[in-house]
């Protein structure tokens, strides 16, 4: 399963990344963070395919996006 | 370094995991300051990833502007010089001139670039110099409080313009790159809006260009990123999107204007068969 993961404490909460995420897999969460913003958070884990176009639009450079690497074709 | 390793925790050895998307190596940790979902953090983003791809961080210069993006250079590990309003273009030269070794680019926004500093962008560009600039296009002075620019829409709406820009009083939008491509010295011009992944990913191909621009010696290269002052404008930053999509393309057409750079990959095989069999 890919590895997802936001700057939470500097999410400014824009909703860019929830936007354009095609698999709709990101929320806003329903908690302020320590500079007063509800920040994005993932709420569908299992629908994620570490496509990254959520940090592709992220304005923090905030997302980190990691997934198990393809086996190579031989 | 930002690897994803100090982010994640995952119970499963590390060479089982890639990184597909991280903070670029050539950006610092520091927060940016910007609005929300502005796209100055999207360039700031673009730029740390190209001086990543490229291997250029020991050799980077960047010149920061004055407008939001003035302390741009807290934001990247290589070495910037901030240029007052407008002159980056002229101090871009100075630095390109005295060591040519350097990658130098300018981060500037529409009032710096096509305001207060339309001189010194065109002159740059007549010259030709080996320079590469990223010009963050949002139609008003973001910093300043949201002033009428000479890039503003016509009817646009502004704190130096309540009633909308009147074009008969204030005259029409300055199309930068439009205005550079009759200019022999400009090797690269491009505009793209940034107001989808996809767009993203075509202001890389882009911008790797107006590098290359650079680094060939070919001459000038610019790119125009249609942006979102989502503040100024009163919209949210997804509506401000929008709003570009909708209304800002039909007075700034985004495409290619002027590509002297060859293709990357084509060109190499091409030019080894020529070399070989023109003796
Ligand atoms: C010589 C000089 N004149 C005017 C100003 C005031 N000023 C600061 S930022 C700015 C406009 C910035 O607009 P833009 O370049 O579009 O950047 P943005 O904030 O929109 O990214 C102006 C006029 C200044 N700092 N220096
Ligand atoms: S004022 Fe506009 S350009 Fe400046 S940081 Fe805010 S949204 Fe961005
Ligand atoms: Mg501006």
């Amino acid at each position: 399963m890919p590895v997802w993961s936001v700057r939470s404490e500097r999410c400014k909460g824009c909703r860019l990344c929830v936007e354009f995420c095609p698999r709709h897999c990101l929320e806003i969460s329903n908690e302020l963070n320590a500079i007063g913003y509800y920040p994005a958070r993932m709420h569908d884990a299992g629908k994620c395919t570490s496509c990254a176009l959520c940090a592709d639009m992220c304005p923090e450079a905030g997302i980190i996006v990691v997934r198990r690497k393809r086996k190579k074709k031989t | 370094m930002h690897s994803c390793a100090d982010n994640l925790v995952t119970d499963t050895p590390d060479d089982e995991f890639e990184c597909v998307a991280h903070r670029p190596n050539s950006m610092s940790d520091k927060p940016l300051h910007y609005c929300p979902g502005c796209t100055h953090g999207i360039i700031h983003r673009l730029v740390g990833e190209m001086v990543d791809e490229f291997g250029l961080l020991d050799r980077t210069v960047g010149i920061c502007p004055v407008g939001c993006a003035v302390f741009a250079y807290e934001y990247f590990e290589f070495d910037s010089i901030e240029a007052s309003h407008g002159r980056a273009p002229a101090v871009a030269t100075a630095v390109k001139r005295a060591d040519p070794r350097r990658f130098v680019f300018t981060y500037q926004g529409d009032g710096d670039l096509a305001a207060i500093g339309t001189a010194e962008t065109v002159h740059a560009a007549a010259r030709g110099e080996r320079i590469t600039v990223f010009f963050v296009n949002n139609g008003i002075y973001g910093m300043t409080g949201g002033q009428m620019a000479p890039t503003s829409l016509p009817g646009q709406k502004t704190t130096t313009s309540p009633g909308g820009r009147d074009p008969a009083l204030t005259g029409h939008p300055i199309a930068v790159c439009e205005m550079l491509s009759t200019l022999p010295g400009v090797a690269f011009a491009a505009r793209v809006p940034l107001t989808s992944p996809k767009n993203v990913n075509l202001a890389r191909r882009y911008m790797r260009k107006a590098i290359r621009a650079q680094l060939e010696n070919i001459g000038y290269g610019i790119v125009e990123f249609l942006s979102t002052c989502p503040v100024q404008w009163g919209l949210t930053p997804i509506a401000a999107m929008k709003h570009i999509d909708a209304d800002v393309i039909k007075v700034y057409p985004p495409g290619v204007f002027v590509d002297r750079v060859p293709d990357a990959r084509a060109a190499p095989v091409g030019a080894e068969t020529d070399a070989g069999s023109s003796t």
